[in-house]
């Protein structure tokens, strides 16, 4: 396969899983600005922009944190470069460079779906709309991801999507979690204490994670409970350690396949030795936001080796 | 049923009975639903869109990817019209590369008198370079596209050779396979020869083109101009069905005397290039040097043998409309038969008795440059105003060389789909052919572009033309 393709590939799944992960948040916000107080509403969005990471780009125009504004720059506004049109057509862009590495199968899900974005993006999105773009864009990577498992061959190819999809998801669980650590900070002498259960119910909605975490927990909500199943539980496939096995597990058979070990096969086994057998106390110990920086870090290096590997640029 | 033109048209014959190429087709027609056809019309054009079988339009800045209309009507052709055409095509085609093999060394032709020296002069598809150079097995044109038009029952001329970069394709395929999805009950009825392997010939073709220095499986990869070309899909269809690399000029390299692509293992040889790529963009070091679309050094790789480009560099040479009014005389001259396939009459204004002919008759005649494509650049006499022709008057009078004249012909017609029912508009064909040093081989079927417009003769989709699907009925 020709590097660029691989590159192609590696991005086109990454920009779904972005544009997915960017959905799920808003969703959340939208959640909880049903529920709460204009002013927690307000603390809500701001929060949303940055887990993006758009806080400059945000207030370069907009003065208050409010739903519309939010949800039009997140989504279409041109004055953000990043928002959610240009992800999906950066989406589309690599499934065209890397089109005949995928299937028609795979094509069309991402096709169809951009004609119907295109379409509800023309013009600001309204309280009334907002809904059915946050469901189009799940729906976008349920369908994609679909298409890929049923019909593509399991070559290299299929691999540099899995590790685009992984790598992205990884650093977005870990922003996100890592966006809402203080609230945990209270709790760290006194586990079991009572949290906000609506922030968390937030972080959990927006990993889709809050039905996996109430049937695990009982509908529980403390601290341990949070961190051990968003970074440590390998069965819930949006955690930290599901990401990094899947990561493993992929990097593992593009090694095999090329016959050769990478610079990101040596990285991945330093990232599993921080990993394996950590317990919630240690992490805890030596602090969350700590850890989850050097998650990302290392999450960040893993994907630059992967590119260097299997020569994704001239 | 429909209207009937002054035109030959394929379905209906004078009376308005149904020509016995379309007898099973209009039999299970009539027996449909309009509402049903309708729906299904609609669904087509969404089909396309899915399945992203765009172009792109340079300079329109809103519309940057856009469908060519298709029309469910298909276009019918019988097995004995489509035998004697193949012959007409084959014993062009064989022409065609003799003549470019000639051009390119002894210039025979030019020697013997038959075909003015000037013509090469003045043609920006000449290439210096390949003087003297014989691409691998001999072969210049390795897929070729001949527009045919018809004028009555046995009446079939070339319009035109695309001997360069013949385009289209997909959409043959494409047209299939959506015809065959919409109403597969109709197939099970009519026989129609199938064009869906096209893909795998082509992938056959190009590679018994192999170059000398290629060990083993040749490894056939499609050079496109990346993914805002306007025929990107085209590129990225066919390299997907022939199981190719589809490669820009970014991947390749010259390393080690050969065309490399970088792959995510190294780099690995190229053998053969279907490149869609114009020649003057193909290698910096020979021609445009600010070109990032191509391969700095594949000309020298070419000429000692270590890559297959096709098609050949220079073969834009014979697309030339001026080379075309000799087209009778090159065929006549290399194969030593009268050609099959008649030209359309065409005067050249370089001819001073041509001009002042032309000059007398511009409003009944069909004007054209010699190096132009795509229906610019063209007066069409008889639909012009006076004001148009005025101007058109002028230009040819500057530059006579530049031009060369048709009569208006009744093109024949074939009924597209439309609310009110069936309605004849003009078409022309545009069968594929491949060649390769096992032989010369034409899909049965082509592409039939139709304009959409009553009354239009202009069928390109550039300028509102739509497609058809084109059937070749089993014997």
């Amino acid at each position: 396969m020709l590097g660029r393709t691989a590159n192609g590939l590696f991005w086109m799944f990454r920009y779904l899983e972005r544009a997915e992960n960017t959905a799920r948040l808003l969703d959340a916000g939208l959640r909880m600005a049903l529920t709460r107080d204009l002013e927690t509403a307000e603390a809500e969005w701001r929060s949303v922009i940055a887990t993006l990471g758009q806080k400059a780009q945000f207030e370069a125009v907009h003065d208050t944190y409010d739903g519309v504004s939010v949800w039009n720059f997140v989504l279409r506004d041109k004055s953000n470069p990043a928002n959610v049109r240009e992800m999906f057509a950066a989406m589309r862009n690599n499934a065209r460079t890397a089109r005949t590495n995928i299937s028609s199968e795979v094509w069309e899900a991402v096709n169809e779906n951009w004609m119907k974005l295109d379409k509800l993006l023309a013009r600001p999105v309204s309280q009334g709309q907002v809904g059915e773009v946050v469901s189009l864009l799940r729906r976008t990577g349920t369908q994609v991801h679909g298409a890929l498992d049923g019909s593509v061959l399991r070559n290299e190819g299929y691999h540099f999507a899995r590790a685009g999809t992984f790598i992205e998801r990884a650093e977005s669980t870990a922003r996100i979690l890592d966006m809402k650590y203080y609230l945990l900070l209270p709790t760290l002498s006194h586990v079991g204490s009572s949290l906000d259960s609506g922030q968390w119910d937030q972080v959990l909605r927006s990993v889709a994670g809050a039905s996996a975490y109430n049937w695990l927990n009982a509908g529980q909500i403390d601290a341990r409970g949070i961190v051990e199943f968003l970074v440590l539980d390998d069965r819930f496939p949006r955690s930290l350690a599901f990401c990094r096995s899947a990561q493993r597990l992929t990097l593992a058979a593009l090694a095999r396949m090329h016959g050769t070990e990478g610079r990101s096969n040596e990285l991945m086994r330093e990232a599993d030795i921080d990993i394996t057998d950590l317990t919630v106390e240690q992490v805890f110990e030596n602090g969350l936001h700590q850890f989850l920086i050097d998650y990302i870090a290392r999450n960040a290096a893993i994907a630059e080796a992967i590119g260097e590997d299997y020569r994704f640029l001239a | 049923m429909a209207d009937q033109g002054p035109n030959f048209d394929e379905m209906f014959d004078a009376n308005g009975d149904t020509r016995p190429a379309y007898g099973d087709f209009c039999g299970w027609y009539d027996e449909q639903e309009p509402a049903w056809l309708n729906r299904k019309n609609r669904e087509a054009d969404e089909s396309f869109r899915r399945t992203g079988i765009t172009f792109n339009v340079y300079g329109e800045d809103d519309a940057e990817e856009r469908l060519i209309p298709f029309d469910m009507v298909p276009r019918i052709i019988t097995a004995g019209e489509w035998r004697r055409l193949t012959r007409g095509i084959e014993q062009r085609v064989r022409a065609l590369n003799a003549f470019l093999y000639d051009l390119y060394h002894r210039q025979e032709i030019i020697r013997a008198g038959r075909l003015p020296e000037r013509l090469l002069r003045g043609n920006d598809a000449w290439l210096p370079h390949m003087v003297g150079m014989t691409p691998p097995g001999g072969i210049y044109t390795h897929i070729v596209g001949i527009d045919l038009v018809r004028t009555g029952p046995d009446e079939w001329f070339v319009l035109e050779d695309n001997a360069r970069t013949p385009s289209g394709v997909s959409y043959m395929l494409e047209n299939r396979e959506t015809m065959m999805s919409m109403f597969p009950d109709l197939f099970s009825r009519v026989g129609v020869e199938s064009v869906s392997n096209y893909p795998r010939r082509l992938a056959r073709s190009l590679a018994a083109c192999a170059p000398p220095k290629c060990e083993g499986k040749p490894n056939v990869a499609v050079l496109t101009p990346g993914i805002y070309n306007s025929a990107y899909f085209e590129h990225a269809f066919l390299a997907d069905q022939m199981g190719a690399e589809l490669v820009e000029g970014s991947d390749l390299r010259v390393v080690g005397g050969r065309v490399q692509m970088r792959t995510t293992r190294g780099f690995e040889p190229v053998d053969v290039l279907y490149r869609r790529v114009d020649d003057d963009y193909l290698d910096p070091l020979t021609f445009e040097p600010d070109s990032v679309l191509g391969v700095p050094g594949i000309m020298d790789v070419y000429r000692s043998g270590g890559i297959t480009i096709a098609n050949a560099p220079g073969t834009g040479v014979s697309d030339d409309k001026a080379i075309y009014s000799f087209m009778p005389e090159i065929v006549e001259f290399y194969t030593g038969e009268k050609p099959l396939l008649p030209n359309v009459q065409t005067w050249r204004c370089a001819d001073s008795d041509s001009l002042a002919y032309v000059l007398d008759n511009l409003e009944e005649l069909v004007v054209k440059e010699v190096h132009g494509s795509g229906g610019y650049g063209m007066l069409i006499g008889p639909t012009a105003t006076k004001k148009e022709i005025r101007a058109f008057r002028a230009k040819l009078e500057s530059n006579p060389d530049n031009y060369i004249a048709q009569p208006t012909l009744s093109l024949s017609t074939c009924p597209i789909y439309t609310k009110k029912g069936l309605a004849p508009r003009h078409v022309d064909l545009r069968p594929y052919v491949l060649v390769s040093p096992d032989g010369i081989d034409i899909t049965p079927g082509g592409l039939s572009r139709v304009a959409l417009k009553k009354g239009s003769l202009v069928v390109n989709s550039s300028q509102g033309g739509g497609t058809k699907d084109t059937w070749v009925l089993k014997d």
